[in-house]
């Protein structure tokens, strides 16, 4: 097989490295929800999210061998996209069902002042 | 008249790659469908954004039925998660024996990240008929069907998955490690370590954030 299409595969230790590190960033999530560690619950969610986010940011370069190669930069490209998109519509329904969550849900001396309105 | 009839017809799209049979053309093929694959996997990655979406807005909403807390076994999520991330490795030993030209090696590989899949999926089954059992189906709450919507997405998945793993396999007992088959063998890499990243955000804010909160 040429030296081109060999580039991608990975070799036998950037397999062995990125098993090791997601096991690591898998362990430990799992350690602080079981061992119940912490006693602040939004650091906790704060860091599970953030091992889950540097665990995919390890499978997408050792194991679907992402480069930011201009070779191939498509995929590199169509990721980008992707991701931005993403975003939007993530960030973008929980900051507005969140908003409506807030504002729209008649409390209820809300609703006995519009009643009693003249 | 005559003139024009005696012209070629002119080509508007590459009918055939010019290079064809040597190595760069070759090359610029297996782009081709590498790129399609991608863009067929980015659109995936859409969908379950959508629903990871939709679970992060109504996973709150529990209509007096259970929480996360009351369901969730974490020690076998924790057994599922490496299953998961066992096959992954195993599909990427597969691989690696497949650039050796090792069609034993590669099959063998194949069949151990196979198997990890279906523990996956047992485990799985399990969580939902015992869920299922006891009363918390996709009816119950917002929180039940958003939770069933993008774990069962998943989890057909990982079904289409093996029933791919299947196929690839009885394609390289008739054929052996032929061209196709080596892009065969690399688009569904891509599937399946792709399903794992995404389990990582299932689990991560599913399981382990819903347990928490």
């Amino acid at each position: 097989m040429s030296d081109h299409a060999k580039g991608g595969h990975g070799t036998f230790k950037s397999y062995v490295v990125g098993f090791l590190l997601s096991v690591v960033l898998t362990l430990i999530p799992f350690w602080i929800v079981l061992g119940d560690v912490m006693d602040n619950t939004a650091w906790a969610v704060a860091i599970i999210f953030a091992m889950g986010a540097t665990q995919m940011m390890v499978h997408i370069h050792y194991f679907l061998h992402v480069s930011l190669k201009v070779e191939a930069g498509w995929q590199v490209m169509s990721m980008g996209l992707t991701i931005l998109l993403l975003v939007i519509v993530m960030a973008g329904s929980i900051w507005v069902m969140f908003n409506l969550d807030e504002n729209m849900m008649p409390a209820h001396e809300q609703i006995e002042r519009v009643r009693n309105l003249p | 008249m005559s003139d024009t009839g005696a012209n070629p017809p002119k080509e508007f799209f590459v009918i055939e790659d010019p290079h064809h049979g040597d190595d760069h053309g070759e090359h610029h093929h297996e782009t081709g469908t590498m790129l399609g694959f991608w863009i067929y996997l980015m659109s995936d990655c859409l969908i379950f954004g959508i629903l990871f979406a939709t679970y992060a807005v109504l996973g709150q909403n529990y209509a007096a039925g259970p929480a996360p807390a009351d369901l969730f076994e974490i020690e076998k999520i924790l057994l599922a998660t490496f299953a998961l991330l066992f096959s992954s490795i195993t599909y990427g030993f597969a691989v690696l024996r497949m650039d050796m030209d090792d069609l034993r090696g590669t099959v063998l590989w194949l069949i151990v990240t196979g198997l990890f899949g279906a523990g996956f999926l047992y485990l799985e089954f399990q969580e939902f008929s015992h869920l299922w059992h006891i009363g918390a189906t996709p009816m119950a709450s917002a929180f039940l069907s958003s939770f069933f919507f993008l774990v069962g997405t998943h989890g057909l998945h990982v079904l289409g998955g093996s029933i791919w793993l299947i196929v690839l396999l009885m394609q390289l007992g008739q054929r052996g490690l032929t061209h196709e088959n080596k892009r065969r063998v690399m688009c569904l890499s891509l599937f399946w370590h792709f399903l794992d990243l995404i389990w990582i955000g299932v689990f991560s804010l599913v399981y382990l954030t819903g347990v928490l909160l």
